[in-house]
């Protein structure tokens, strides 16, 4: 055995040790009182769990109440006898509060349950031995009480370099750890040896003042005759050499870090009297059910160390020592340093009890008053921890917490030493107990406000981040309307043409807007990017986090919004550029070759009218010739500006099914587009490593979207060319155009409440619609039969075809019959007005099929009129009464009029979109695929009619 | 039986209350007492009596005023500390009113009115002095002689100095003489070695004599560190801090600049030192921060008593580091146990 080095510790003090006096009588054995309190929170943790009912026989060292998780013990029956009650009973505590109690009634006998020593601890496994010590009640004896077995487990975390037995008991008047030495050193050891091998540290030390010379030369004797490792360090008599963390630097040179255990730097500290539990345990199957404690103080006749059994209560053992109550003054539950004043002494002894001290007023005075801090300094001098106490109590007493807790607070370990040496009285600890208190408070308080205020900030970055997304989604929308209304605008030629560039300036708003946008949300970021450092600076934890989840989230705005801006910019010239200049020219031509086509036939309509009336005058004849010569040249030169742009026919087929195609590539890389996005945006969230590889698919597919895109826009133009051929064949009967549109009108006005109903309403729709030619066939007696036999379209054509030729000789009465069957349409219109007016559902529900009906009068109206055209008002059409040609004529007309009527939906469908832009977005949306439908509808009736007018052309050109 | 309950400790250290920290420091100033009135008369014994009556009666008027205990404060004796230290450190024969006015200023002024002991910001004995320094140049700069260099041979009775203080004594220029600090500072363009022979004040008999009143004041200061009423961070700094600029000014100029022993021996530099510098309320708290605000004291000494406007530069010197206390003790906190290093500032910072 070598003398250990011992070091130093800052401050410290020197009180009167008054340590002789429990020191005259040898340990006293006190008789059992007649009842044993025992509390069931003895020790740090959740309170341990009653095994035992009102009622039951108990024996000595039975266990009557069980762990209560980990961080919890056992609690055995200290001697034999009845469980009286389990009731709330006070404690000794410094609250002063009750506390949950077994309360056990001795029956005198003392008789010992069976007992099953641990004989095997040196080859068991060391968890076994942790858990019956567990079983045994043991917890740490100097103060705290912490469970031993989880101390031991926890000192496992780090190799141990010293394990460390606190015998130094700095406080004064305490002897009961000096008597515990003195009484049972061969136990001492055995329990030290016991706990080496289950902690195995490089050095055992046994950590002992200097005021203790029978004890420190009881263990040398005993320690030499073993032969034993285990060292002695005697160190000098100073208060508080017995806190862990000073005994520690005494014995090590080395410090606890602020905020962490011994076990964090490889040192464990056991009291002697946990040694001295844990070698009763394990050598002799004994739990803990008694200890040693001082009794002592001036107000005791026969001031002694005892062995209590836990659950005595203390009056009992103030009998025991002969107290006087007059002197008993302060009644002080551990020592005078840092023990706590009990109200009572019904109070009992618990496993952490070491100290007993009955005080006399003279022994222990009232405090003086408390005077001004002068910032002596003797406090300062006094920190074992070199706290700057003076500071600590200006800023407590202000309650400047930061301040105070920046001058380590919480370093304080209440010893006391401040305050006993404070000139002004001041009672420091109790300050610094206040404000610790108040911190902790507040930090529990915090706590709860920083989940709550984080809680709010992510509801708020959700809502905020599907706002976005909202948005995002709408302006995409927009912009896919704007381009397809663009591309729209082609179609509708000179006169829309100029919608392009609106839509072209409104997506260059967009832009404008988006960038501004996006220079506010990348300023915010920089903001909150300076704020995060900040914290992060000042270690503000809570703040850190939530401002890194603004901080990512505002990112993600921003990118979004790159990515908008991207799109609006690359959007923006395809859209605004390519449909309107390149139509322009071409479409002046053919403006002002529709004007000449347009005038020819009006001219011609009068003389056709003028023919009517007189039908034999030859004058009119030959100029209704020229004129239909001239309107012939017109309609080429029409025809061929329009086929200028995709020049032919077939061609411009091939454009729109290209055109389809295209637009689907597009719609489908559209959507990838959004999927890669959305994947990026949630690999955002989780900050995953795959993010660079979805970046990059993302940056593809938006790279074909935009292509798509691009090849969209440029055939786009061109497709719609198509129908510049129609108005120009179509002006062929101005009369003819007129009621259409009358009906147009009528039509799209009914049509724009119908279009959600449409497919729901059919049915009634349909009814409504057979009616209608039946009213028809009222007006027109001859008409009848021959629309209700030809409800549909194609097959009313064809018998009116053929019967045009047939009955070249009934041409005066069916002109008779034309005009009625006009006068009909119009009425039926009339009523179909008023009804519309009136009742919307209805009106809604027929109109849905109205068109349709009115198209189909309106074309059998039609073919009439070019039955009584062909015989009588044109002459070159009567002069070539070939066989195919008025077929062809009629389904040129036909398909004229499919086409003027999906052109018309689609104006009007167009409209309604931009209307509903602010709308619900399936509502767009389902407009979007009508319109495209109606598209659909209108290119493929004017295929067939740019095919029917060449091949009409070729014939006429042949002839 | 109603036990007292209260929280610990439940023990103070017997006796060390802060009117016995007082009273030691009083008692600390006797010995310069004592030889200042063996060299000077009686006039120095009548000031601290003429003091210490201004100081109580302007404490319990304050307090009362303040609904104060006066009783209680009183009996903390840090008002008539602060008179006992003005009253050795005003010159022993000066009038009466300026006496009171200078411990009626530090007491009102300077401590109550800041909220009493523990609250002032300035040394109070200091800011008194100061005040009457300004103030009344002509009675502060009237320094009695020893008898053997004086005019009249003769240090002033006990009967003189009451005319001299209370009334006015037509003679006392025969009594009066430059301190050497004064002396030497009027030596204007003579040299050193010339100062030293011509000059009154310089006169190995003067310088003695002062060199006596210093040693008186060191040996208070002993008793107060053997005490541990004061540590030893501040004299020493403020004393070393003395010693090294006026070492090295002499080292580099010895003809115009006067040797350390002279200004550690001359003037208020051991009483400065012990007895103001130390000074609980006002200094600065932690170890690392008395040697700084110490050091910062000997300097500013030096420094006004080489170019400055005053012989001696005690009382500015503690006021203007009283200035800087507060900031000192933030920059100078102890590393506290299980900390890698003190933390400074005010400014949380990473920590272990």
């Amino acid at each position: 055995m070598q003398a250990a080095q011992i070091f130093s510790f800052h401050g410290g003090i020197h009180p009167e040790q008054n340590k002789a006096q429990s020191l005259q009588l040898p340990l006293g054995r006190p008789p059992l009182p007649n009842e044993l309190i025992l509390p069931l929170g003895q020790h740090i943790g959740q309170s341990s769990r009653p095994l035992v009912k009102i009622g039951d026989k108990v024996l000595k060292g039975q266990t009557i109440a069980m762990n209560n998780g980990f961080l919890s013990s056992f609690l055995h029956a200290p001697t034999s006898g009845t469980i009286s009650a389990i009731e709330e009973r006070l404690i000794a505590h410094p609250s002063g509060l009750s506390d949950l109690c077994i309360i056990l009634t001795p029956d005198g006998q003392d008789e010992w349950t069976e007992l099953t020593p641990l004989v095997d601890w040196k080859v068991g496994s060391k968890t076994d031995v942790l858990a019956y010590l567990s079983e045994m009640g043991i917890v740490g004896m100097g103060g705290a009480g912490f469970p031993t077995q989880v101390k031991l487990q926890g000192a496992h975390k780090h190799p141990l370099s010293h394990f460390i037995i606190n015998a130094a008991e700095c406080e004064p008047y305490i002897t009961a750890d000096d008597m515990l030495i003195r009484e049972k050193t061969l136990e001492l050891i055995l329990g030290i040896e016991i706990l080496q091998h289950l902690v195995e540290a490089d050095q055992v030390v046994i950590g002992i003042e200097d005021n203790k010379p029978t004890a420190i030369a009881a263990l040398n004797r005993l320690l030499d005759e073993r032969n034993s490792t285990i060292k002695v360090a005697v160190v000098p008599t100073k208060y508080p050499s017995g806190g862990e963390k000073q005994l520690i630097q005494l014995l090590t040179n080395k410090e606890v870090p602020s905020g962490q255990h011994p076990a964090d730097i490889g040192i464990l500290c056991q009291n002697v009297g946990t040694c001295v539990a844990v070698h009763d345990a394990i050598y002799q199957g004994k739990p803990l059910i008694s200890r040693f404690t001082t009794l002592t103080g001036d107000a005791l006749k026969s001031p002694q160390n005892v062995e209590a059994l836990l659950g005595t209560p203390i009056a009992h053992l103030l009998d025991y020592a002969e107290s006087e109550q007059k002197k008993l003054h302060r009644l002080v539950m551990g020592g005078p340093m840092m023990g706590y004043t009990l109200d009572s002494a019904v109070v009992p002894i618990v496993k952490t009890s070491n100290c007993i001290l009955a005080a006399t007023k003279k022994e222990l005075p009232t405090p003086a008053p408390e005077q001004a801090c002068i910032r002596c300094g003797m406090c300062e001098q006094a920190c074992p921890a070199s706290l700057l106490p003076q500071q600590l109590l200006w800023f407590s007493k202000s309650q400047e917490h930061e301040k105070a807790e920046h001058y380590n607070l919480f370093d304080c370990i209440e010893c006391g030493a401040c305050s006993y040496v404070c000139p002004s009285s001041i009672p420091l600890v109790q300050y610094y107990r206040h404000s610790k208190s108040s911190i902790r408070e507040a930090r529990e308080a915090n706590v709860k406000s920083d989940l709550a205020k984080q809680r709010f900030e992510a509801r708020q970055a959700r809502q905020e981040a599907e706002a976005a997304e909202k948005e995002a989604k709408r302006l995409a929308r927009q912009k896919a309307t704007t381009q397809k209304a663009s591309d729209k605008a082609a179609p509708t030629k000179a006169a829309t043409s100029a919608t392009a560039t609106p839509s072209a300036a409104s997506t260059n708003d967009e832009s404008k807007k988006l960038k501004i946008d996006l220079a506010i949300g990348k300023t915010k970021l920089k903001k909150l990017q300076k704020q995060l450092l900040a914290a992060q600076e000042n270690e503000h934890l809570e703040e850190i986090n939530a401002l890194q989840q603004q901080a990512t989230e505002q990112e993600k705005q921003v990118a979004l919004l790159e990515e908008e801006l991207a799109k609006v910019s690359t959007a923006a010239p395809s859209a605004a550029a390519t449909p309107a200049p390149a139509k322009a020219p071409v479409s002046d031509e053919l403006k002002k070759a529709k004007v000449d086509v347009a005038l020819i036939g009006v001219k011609l309509k009068k003389l056709q009218k003028q023919l009517l009336e007189n039908p034999d005058d030859n004058e009119i004849k030959t100029k209704i010739a020229g004129f239909e010569a001239d309107l012939k040249a017109a309609q080429a030169l029409l025809e061929k500006l329009g086929a200028n742009g995709p020049a032919t026919t077939v061609a411009k087929a091939a454009v729109s099914d290209e055109l389809k195609k295209l637009k689907i590539d597009a719609a489908i890389a559209k959507a990838a587009v959004k999927k890669v996005e959305k994947a990026l945006k949630k690999a955002e969230e989780i900050q995953a490593p795959e993010i660079d590889a979805i970046r990059q698919q993302l940056k593809e597919a938006q790279q074909r979207a935009d292509n798509l895109e691009k090849t969209l826009a440029n055939p786009a133009p061109a497709a719609p060319a198509a129908i510049a051929s129609s108005p120009a064949n179509a002006d062929a009967d101005k009369k003819r155009k007129i009621d259409l549109a009358v009906a147009k009108a009528g039509i799209k006005k009914a049509e724009k409440n119908i279009a959600l109903l449409k497919e729901q309403g059919k049915d009634e729709a349909e009814i409504e619609a057979s009616e209608w030619p039946k009213k028809l066939a009222e007006a027109q007696a001859k008409l009848a039969t021959l629309e209700t036999e030809t409800n549909p379209s194609e097959t009313a054509t064809a018998p009116a075809a053929s019967m045009t030729p047939a009955n070249a000789d009934a041409d005066k009465k069916r002109k008779i019959d034309l005009a009625v069957a006009k006068a009909g349409i119009k009425k039926a219109e009339k009523n179909i007005a008023l009804l519309k007016e009136q009742g919307k559902d209805d009106a809604e529900i027929e109109a849905s099929e109205w068109p349709q009906k009115l198209a189909e009068a309106q074309a059998k109206l039609a073919t009439l009129e070019s039955q009584t055209n062909e015989p009588t008002a044109a002459p070159k059409i009567e002069t070539k009464t070939s066989d195919e040609k008025p077929n062809l004529a009629e389904q040129i007309k036909k398909q004229k009029i499919a086409a003027a009527l999906a052109k018309a939906q689609i104006n009007k469908l167009t409209k309604r979109l931009e209307n509903s832009v602010e709308g619900t977005p399936e509502e767009a949306e389902s407009i979007q695929q009508e319109i495209l439908a109606a598209q659909q509808k209108q290119q493929d009736a004017e295929r067939l009619l740019a095919q029917l007018t060449h091949s009409q052309d070729n014939t006429q050109e042949n002839r | 039986m109603a036990l007292l309950r209260i929280t610990s400790p439940h023990t103070q250290r017997a006796g060390q209350r802060t009117s016995w920290v007082m009273q030691m420091v009083i008692l600390a100033t006797l010995p310069g007492i004592i030889v200042q009135t063996w060299l000077f008369g009686w006039g120095t014994a009548i000031n601290l009596i003429i003091a210490g009556i201004t100081a109580l009666l302007c404490e319990a008027a304050i307090l009362s005023m303040r609904r104060r205990p006066v009783a209680f404060f009183l009996k903390d004796y840090s008002a008539l500390l602060t008179a006992v230290l003005l009253g050795v450190a005003l010159p022993p024969a000066v009038p009466w009113w300026v006496t009171v006015t200078a411990v009626g200023f530090a007491i009102i002024f300077a401590k109550q009115i800041y909220g009493g002991l523990g609250n002032n910001p300035f040394n109070p004995a200091m800011v008194g002095y100061a005040i009457v320094l300004v103030s009344f140049p002509v009675p502060m700069s009237q320094w009695l002689g020893v008898q053997e260099l004086v005019a009249s041979g003769n240090s002033l009775s006990f009967m003189q100095s009451l005319q001299a203080i209370f009334h006015h004594l037509p003679a006392i220029d025969s009594y009066t003489m430059a301190t050497p600090l004064d002396g030497f500072k009027h030596k204007d363009l003579l040299d050193s070695d010339t100062a030293f022979n011509t000059i009154a004040a310089l006169q190995t008999l003067n310088l003695r004599s002062w060199m006596w009143v210093n040693l008186a004041y060191l040996l208070g200061g002993i008793a107060l560190l053997w005490l541990r009423i004061i540590t030893w961070h501040t004299p020493v700094a403020l004393l070393g801090a003395l010693f090294v600029m006026s070492g090295i000014f002499y080292l580099i100029d010895p003809s115009n600049a006067a040797s350390p022993v002279f200004h550690l021996t001359t003037g208020a530099a051991m009483f400065g030192a012990f007895f103001i510098a130390t000074d609980p309320v006002s200094s600065c708290t932690s170890n690392r921060g008395k040697l700084v605000y110490g050091a910062g004291i000997g300097i500013l000494v030096y420094v006004i008593r080489a170019w400055g406007g005053y012989p001696d530069g005690m009382a500015f010197g503690v006021l203007l580091m009283n200035f800087a206390a507060p900031l000192i003790d933030y920059y100078t906190q102890p590393r506290t146990y299980g900390h890698k290093k003190a933390k400074t500032g005010l400014n949380i910072k990473e920590d272990n």
